[in-house]
């Protein structure tokens, strides 16, 4: 089944309209507005920076001003203090005269306000006395131009009436906090500008990898089961999320590929005796009724159903094994002890068919596992040997090698090529073409399911003749971890 | 001898209250949970046979209900979960024997007899008789008229099994599971070697035949007619 849904064109289309619909792609995703999110914060970040610097060096600036005619005032408090105001108006004087460079403005005025000595023809409009420090504006002629320069000062008031204003002119701090400012606005813009591209940037880029994976999970969805996630070798959160995905992907795909072989399998090889059994009962019908010729065809197919109904029940044990299911259910076992059961049960059937039956049992021999399971895995090799090796000695032994515990049944029959070891696990393979010897070629499977189970291994050897079925399980010991 | 059937599919239902009323006894069937659990509670039944999955109440939870209640019917548990944790669950919840679906009947009617039997009451015997047969569970020998007959430790399991249920069917699964404690059945007969080997030694210098092969179902251990 395909689901349509209904696609965004490609990121790399660069009409207008594949533009447009990519900025409103865009604008919708989780990933712009992360970015827009961070723009936010980096902008107002910026900002904060920018407004702090500015306040530091435009104060810095001020404080300097204040600095220098607070040494100014110092010097000429000092000299009035020696000299009265008559020492004070000539020191005055002294400094207004000629230009020194330093932008100071000095004036005093008698009590009439006429200006007694100073670098400035009048007194400057607005101005209140006694506090602490003031702005004003001062005008100045400057090649037949007036120009309005921003000054900053103090205004004194000496005993007798007569005021003393010191200053300095600050156009040029003015002048600096301004180129300052713009300075900042340039540099905040610009940042933004980079915040802006960066982010849109970092939020396609993201866009894309979370594209990549989108488009790979529809394609699997359409029935692609191999198609993967490219990597980026970055190994970087999204290669681990594209990694883990695949590492699913391979899963899912490994899943599908068992069940589509299982099911492959059951159509295959319960068809035929389905219809075995539909022919049994057909020709029963066609008996005459109380006939023993009719219940004898009826006991055929009551004997064929037990026998799709055994197959059935090994198909679901194995799958059952092989889901993962019932790991709850181990408990320590002795394998020696299994072997020793599954031999007094067989034993009887062993020597009456004509085999000998040898149990060579290591005491006390530990695994972590489900008694029945085991059990059942022997029987089916135990029933194999019966089934195939004809006569002789066969030979089940448990003994312990390198920390494992080892579970062998092996056979003087005519043991299985080594090209086919392999595939005999498999479901429903039997080796002989003809099919003669009863059995539904799943005891193996199941048997390896059952070690898969148990994370023990099996394999199969050459006895020279016949064949060594080898179990192999981690071993259990009382009180010592395994090693 | 009245039996309870607690099954909601129709056809199941029909057939085991046929097969149980041809081997004589009276059927009661409820076709879900509740009536179930109420039946049982009110019916005074020497044994019944309940489906797990039922509607409005399952049958493990009818279990747990009943002997809450201090109820022992003899229960045996149908269904089509078959692996051994699903049997254990269902033995855990006070189920007393367990069989999975699809069923042959008279497997079923073999338990059934065995469960009720054991119903009845087992009274602590020490020595087990039938005809000139007799089994000491003390001193775990066995005698045929009088003459000691030597059998080994699994013989004389199965011989008691067979004794314990003497005049009826055993299968050959049950043998598997109660002598064995092999919950799966083997492919190869492997049962009929140890019962001919067990007629050998108790059977075969005997006039009158003890156990018999049931054709198609397993084996009885009667006493002669």
């Amino acid at each position: 089944m395909v689901v349509e849904q209904p696609r965004l064109p490609l990121a790399h289309s660069w009409s207008p309209r594949g533009v447009l619909a990519n900025t409103r792609r865009l604008f919708r995703t989780h990933a712009f507005r992360l970015a827009a999110l961070y723009l936010v914060v980096f902008a107002a970040s910026v900002l904060g920076v920018l407004l702090f610097v500015y306040w530091t060096s435009a104060n810095f600036v001020e404080r300097q001003t204040e600095a220098t005619l607070d040494a100014e005032i110092a010097g000429l408090a000092e000299q009035y203090a020696q000299r009265g105001l008559s020492g004070l108006i000539q020191i005055v004087a002294a400094r207004s005269a000629g230009d020194r460079g330093d932008s100071m403005i000095y004036l005093v005025t008698d009590p009439d306000g006429r200006p007694l000595a100073g670098n400035i023809a009048a007194w400057p409009t607005g101005l209140a006395t006694g506090s602490a420090w003031l702005s004003f504006a001062l005008e100045k002629t400057v090649n037949g131009q007036v120009v309005i320069h921003p000054a900053r000062g103090r205004l004194f008031t000496i005993p007798g009436g007569y005021r003393l204003l010191v200053g300095r002119d600050i156009s040029d701090a003015a002048a600096f906090r301004g180129q300052v400012r713009s300075t900042l606005l340039w540099a905040g813009l610009i940042a933004l500008g980079i915040g802006l591209i960066g982010g849109t940037v970092m939020s396609r880029n993201l866009l894309r990898r979370v594209e990549q994976v989108n488009r790979t999970s529809e394609r699997v969805m359409a029935g692609n089961l191999a198609d993967r996630i490219p990597l980026h070798g970055t190994s970087d959160e999204f290669d681990q999320l594209a990694a883990n995905l695949n590492r699913m992907l391979d899963q899912i795909e490994r899943l599908m590929t068992a069940m589509r072989e299982v099911t492959d399998d059951v159509a295959h090889d319960l068809k035929t005796p389905l219809s075995r059994l539909r022919t049994r009962l057909e020709r029963a019908l066609a008996e005459p009724s109380s006939g023993r010729a009719r219940n004898d065809a009826i006991r055929g197919a009551i004997e064929e159903a037990d026998r799709l109904l055994a197959t059935f029940n090994a198909l679901l044990s194995i799958a059952e094994l092989e889901s993962g299911a019932r790991r709850d259910q181990s408990e320590p076992v002795d394998l020696s002890e299994v072997a020793r059961s599954a031999a007094e049960l067989y034993e009887p059937v062993v020597e009456e068919k004509g085999f000998v039956l040898a149990i060579g049992a290591e005491a006390d021999l530990r695994i972590c596992g489900d008694r029945h399971l085991l059990s059942q895995a022997l029987a089916n090799l135990l029933d194999n040997a019966l089934k195939y090796a004809g006569g002789g000695k066969i030979e089940i032994r448990t003994f312990g090698n390198n920390g494992r515990a080892v579970l062998e049944v092996a056979d003087r029959g005519p043991g299985i090529p080594e090209g086919d070891r392999e595939t005999v696990l498999n479901r429903f393979v039997r080796l002989e073409a003809s099919r003669t010897t009863a059995g539904n070629g799943l005891g193996l499977s199941l048997v390896r399911a059952i070690a898969r189970r148990h994370d023990g291994s099996l394999v199969l050897e050459d006895n020279n003749p016949g064949l060594r079925v080898r179990l192999e399980f981690a071993r259990l010991y009382a009180s010592a971890p395994t090693i | 001898m009245k039996i309870l059937v607690v099954e909601d599919d129709r056809e199941t239902a029909t057939y085991l209250t046929k097969g149980l009323g041809e081997s004589g006894y009276t059927v009661d069937c409820a076709s879900d949970g509740r009536e179930g659990l109420f039946l049982a509670t009110s019916g005074d039944y020497s044994a019944m046979v309940l489906d797990r999955m039922l509607p409005s109440m399952d049958g493990l939870s009818i279990l747990g209900a009943l002997r809450a209640a201090e109820i022992r019917t003899p229960a045996l548990i149908l269904s089509a979960l078959g692996s051994v944790d699903d049997r254990v669950k269902g033995l855990r919840a006070g189920g007393d024997d367990y069989l999975v679906k699809p069923f042959a009947f008279s497997e079923l009617l073999a338990r059934l007899e065995a469960l009720r039997r054991r119903g009845a009451g087992t009274t602590t015997t020490t020595k087990l008789r039938v005809a000139d047969l007799e089994l000491d569970l003390l001193t775990r020998s066995v005698k045929r008229a009088g003459k000691a007959i030597e059998v080994l430790p699994r013989e004389f399991r199965l011989l008691e099994y067979l004794m314990r249920n003497t005049g009826h069917v055993v299968t050959r699964t049950m043998l598997l599971e109660h002598v064995w404690d092999y919950h799966f059945d083997p492919q190869t007969n492997v049962i009929d070697v140890h019962i001919s080997r067990l007629r050998q030694k108790i059977d075969k210098s005997f006039d009158q035949r003890l156990l018999h092969t049931v054709r198609g179902a397993g084996y009885t251990l009667r006493a002669p007619e």
